[in-house]
């Protein structure tokens, strides 16, 4: 009982059946639930990205980055500043006038994102050769000193960023379909490096390097590898990002380590080191983000109004995200997968527990 | 059984320590240790506790730099390489206290140490230049690329690597316990399981950190004639480190003895038995005796 | 000249705050191994205290400014026992991550609690903002003043940990828990302390802080956090004496960078970012500590 591995054929026809009907979903949703939640459904595909490529750092790879939020905001402005038109530009740079090439580039939403990404890779690239020196939590500060050397140099560099002016204007490209689009396509990649002999390579790492050094493995060159991918699709979320906001600063709350935070509750709702568990939680925190808006805003109860409490959901947020490190540190699917297996496995052992 | 001092022995050299030392801080963990080990040797490492075996195999493989002194396994001098270069060149150890990765599954803790198959290419370069007629100049594979592509050859691979590691499973007699969580299983298998991953990397030279630590003597019985077993199927040499003096002069050849650092006897199991400093060294725990 | 010595002494200045906040994050990291991310915020959470202490129940200022510290050093007691107490034997990066928690919930809570808008903070005597000039120097009263009870509390601090057996036995748990436990220590109530003291020397430098800028608002904590932080890495995570020399050279090495480039001002915080990163890579350990192996 429960014992049976479901085939890879199976597999890959539940899979693509699945697949089509998100598909189908997301199109039927398109055309009935009104834009606001269009917008929603949206940014929950741009979450996602950022939480998978989050993930396979701290959780599969076992390395705890806090600078994720920097490759983001990498990602977000290089695309952003290919897609501006260029009257736009001269229009926004009144400090300084943006350097060429930059001044006089207007490209396709495609390329820009994958500029944006291979950008944010190398930068990945750069804070992680030096960073994965060291290890565990100072680790960690290495790579939140990056980030926050990122936004700041963002913040300064007018000629290239706009500074602390930020960006207006950014043409609204993401829609449910890029977004999602590149969804799928961070899943499969990130997914087929997590199965595969690397995948199995980070996990061993993640448990104990030591013995990962001594079966042979590069550790320093493993985690750099998972850490310039996870940089290539943060990017990509940057991006999607940036044409979803259509307005981008570097601010600490807008792409400073607030967004870090924010990813970083969505992976642990969603379980440390699980694909489909920063999906759920991506999903679940841009709805909850959404539904928690009711406190912040005044309520009417039977002709009573109580006043909004601005800054209500965030601590709601603080207050699960401490409970779940508290009390179920394994979140939604812990290291698992949300796989046809893991289905099957979940009710075989459930009509094993009935009879 | 062999006598040291009799002839000269033929069989080349697969291991050789010269004035091995090492310091940390003021204290001199290993000092000048000298020693070596002949081509598919059963060889063991013995002393007291905290006597620096196991610092030993840490400068073998390359966890530890040594103060001074060399490691040559095979010819080439491997003192202060990368623990994982050293693992491609073809030495695998196991640990003390078991390092299993122990969320993953029986299977998976093989398959991770397949893993070097993919990514040797420094390791064959050294081999290659120490022994172009030998091994032939390598060629550098996107494997990455291929794994997360899943190419056709990639997949061979894995396939190849998925038999490979059943077939070790099915030596070591874990292959049932295939898909379960390595940490699922009991102690003793679970040093089989370990001494199994170690081959998986395909070693010349195999060492065991006290292979018997914690077990009965049924079950040390037992490993006495897994050890063995492993050295004449896989063809490889062993270096191991044992507190159970039984189990260690049963099997091996020839035994080192350490204590404090240094070389306190050398000598065919008999000699060690009767040599004064080794029951000096030893007194007072008479269970090893 | 005079440019000179007006810099060196807002450097000891910043630099003595630095020292006052590093001291908490570098005790309590050599006890539990825990960066505890939520130091600048126990800080934050100090000011308003005594902002409030001052303007909600009218206390005189100096009373106020006490009675914020003591809360902190109480926050900062009940922060530990009850978010990392349980997580004691859990894996570090599951505390590190609880402690980003505590961090964003003390700061969210601070934004319900009192606003997102930033508050004036002045409360105190109008004294302090005099200002005696010594040949060219223009120098606060306010300096004088918070660079007396800085020296104050940081000897005050080193005689504590080095001259008392409450403070050996702080320096001891830093070393080894299980042994210093055998010895008849109450670790729990040791390390309660540690936290108690880390956060009111925090919550004071928190005050100073804003009387200088006066100013308060949530996530005033998180910079100055960070770079005390830094500074305790610099002058070897774990040691006290460490983290305030490291604390000065912090604080004189922004202060001094600014002054005679000012215009690099605007990239005045990567300096502690940078020095930082150099650091760990070539020195992890600090610069005074001697390097330990880890046990394989």
């Amino acid at each position: 009982m429960g014992t049976k591995r479901i085939s890879f054929k199976t597999n890959f026809i539940l899979t693509t059946v699945f697949v089509i009907g998100v598909g189908f979903l997301l199109l039927a949703a398109s055309h009935s639930v009104g834009d606001y939640w269009v917008r929603i459904i949206t940014l929950m595909a741009i979450y996602s990205i950022m939480a998978i490529s989050y993930t396979l750092v701290n959780g599969v790879t076992g390395i705890f980055s806090l600078g994720h939020a920097g490759f983001i905001a990498v990602g977000a402005y290089t695309a952003a500043l290919l897609t501006l038109p260029i009257q736009q530009k001269t229009m926004s740079f009144f400090i300084a006038p943006l350097i060429w090439p930059l001044n006089s580039i207007q490209m396709g939403f495609f390329p820009a994102t994958i500029i944006a990404g291979l950008v944010a890779a190398f930068a990945a690239f750069l804070v992680g050769y030096p960073s994965l020196r060291v290890t565990g939590d100072y680790f960690a500060i290495a790579t939140l000193a990056f980030a926050e050397i990122i936004r700041i140099v963002i913040q300064n560099s007018y000629s290239i960023t706009n500074g602390s002016l930020g960006l207006k204007g950014i043409p609204p490209y993401t829609n449910i379909w890029w977004a999602w689009g590149w969804l799928l396509v961070t899943i499969i990649v990130i997914g087929s490096l997590k199965f595969s002999s690397y995948g199995r390579a980070l996990r061993a790492m993640s448990e104990d390097t030591v013995a990962a050094g001594a079966m042979g493995i590069n550790v320093f060159k493993h985690q750099l590898m998972s850490f310039v991918v996870s940089g290539f699709f943060a990017g990509i979320g940057g991006a999607l990002y940036a044409h979803w906001l259509t307005t981008i600063d570097p601010r600490p709350t807008s792409l400073g380590i607030m967004l870090t935070f924010f990813v970083l509750i969505m992976i642990v709702i969603g379980g440390l080191g699980s694909i489909s568990g920063a999906v759920l939680g991506a999903i679940f925190f841009a709805f909850a983000a959404q539904w928690l808006r009711i406190v912040e805003s005044p309520m009417n109860f039977f002709g009573i109004t109580i006043p909004g409490i601005p800054g209500m959901s965030m601590l709601i947020f603080a207050t699960v995200f401490i409970l779940i490190m508290l009390f179920w540190r394994r979140g939604i699917m812990g290291k698992d997968e949300l796989s046809w297996q893991y289905i099957y496995d979940h009710f075989a052992k459930k009509a094993g527990d009935q009879d | 059984m062999i006598k040291i001092n009799n002839k000269k022995d033929e069989r080349k050299d697969v291991l050789r320590l010269e004035n091995l030392t090492i310091k940390f801080g003021g204290l001199t963990a290993v000092d000048s240790f000298n020693g070596y080990l002949k081509e598919g040797e059963l060889i063991g490492l013995i002393g007291p506790n905290g006597a620096g075996k196991t610092t030993i195999f840490n400068m073998i493989t390359g966890i530890y730099a040594p103060t001074y002194g060399t490691v040559t396994f095979n010819g080439i001098d491997i003192t202060g390489m990368k623990p994982y270069v050293i693992t491609h060149l073809g030495i695998a150890r196991t640990f003390q206290n078991i390092r299993l990765f122990s969320d993953m599954t029986v299977l998976e803790n093989v398959l991770v140490a397949e893993h070097s198959w993919l990514q040797n290419y420094k390791a064959r370069k050294i081999l290659h230049k120490h022994e172009p007629e030998k091994f032939p100049r390598p060629h550098w594979k996107p494997w990455f690329w291929s794994a997360v592509l899943k190419t056709p050859d990639y997949l061979k691979m894995e396939r190849h690597m998925k038999d490979y590691a059943y077939e070790l499973l099915k030596a070591v007699d874990l292959d049932k316990f295939a898909h379960l969580k390595a940490s699922a299983l009991p102690y003793g298998p679970q040093r089989k399981l370990e001494i199994a991953r170690a081959l998986a990397t395909r070693p010349y030279l195999l060492l065991l950190d006290e292979p018997a630590a914690g077990m009965n003597p049924q079950e040390t019985q037992e490993l006495a004639e897994f050890v063995q077993d492993v050295r004449k199927k896989f063809s490889v040499t062993i270096l191991l480190i044992e507190h159970d003096m039984k189990f260690v002069m049963k099997i091996c050849e020839r035994i080192y003895v350490l204590d404090y650092g240094k070389i306190i006897a050398h000598g065919v199991p008999e000699e060690i038995q009767n040599n004064k400093r080794v029951i000096e060294a030893y007194l007072g725990d008479e269970s090893y005796v | 000249m005079s440019h000179l010595a007006q810099n060196l002494i807002n450097g000891t200045l910043l630099g003595g705050l630095y020292a006052l906040i590093a001291i908490g994050y570098t005790m309590v990291y050599g006890i539990l191994r825990l960066i505890n991310f939520a130091h600048g915020d126990i800080l934050m959470w100090g000011v308003y205290f005594a902002l409030y202490m001052v303007i909600a129940l009218s206390m005189p200022w100096w009373l106020g400014f006490i009675v914020g510290i003591v809360l902190a050093g109480l926050l900062g007691f009940s922060v530990e026992k009850v978010a990392y107490r349980p997580l004691r034997n859990a894996p570090r990066i599951s505390a590190l991550i609880t402690a980003i928690g505590i961090s964003f919930f003390l700061e969210s809570l601070a934004v319900v609690v009192f606003g997102g808008i930033p508050k004036s903070f002045n409360i105190y005597p109008k004294f302090f903002n005099k200002i005696v000039i010594f040949n060219h120097l223009r120098i606060q009263m306010l300096t004088f003043f918070i660079l007396g009870v800085t020296f104050v509390l940081l000897f005050g601090v080193l005689w504590l940990l080095y001259r008392t057996k409450t403070g050996t036995a702080m320096r001891a748990i830093a070393t080894d828990i299980p042994t210093t436990s055998l010895m008849g220590a109450n670790v729990d109530n040791i390390i309660s302390l540690t936290f108690i003291i880390g956060s009111m020397l925090a919550a004071t430098s928190g005050i100073m802080w804003a009387m200088r800028y006066p100013q308060v608002q949530p996530y005033m904590g998180f910079v100055p956090g960070l770079k005390a932080f830094i500074a305790a890495v610099i002058g070897g995570i774990g040691s006290v004496p460490g983290a305030v020399v490291g604390g000065f050279i912090l604080g004189m090495t922004e202060i001094l960078v600014v002054g005679f480039f000012p215009n690099l001002a605007g990239y005045r915080d990567v300096f502690a970012y940078v020095i930082l990163i150099v650091l760990l890579m070539f020195r992890p350990t600090g610069i005074f500590t001697v390097y330990s192996e880890q046990k394989v």
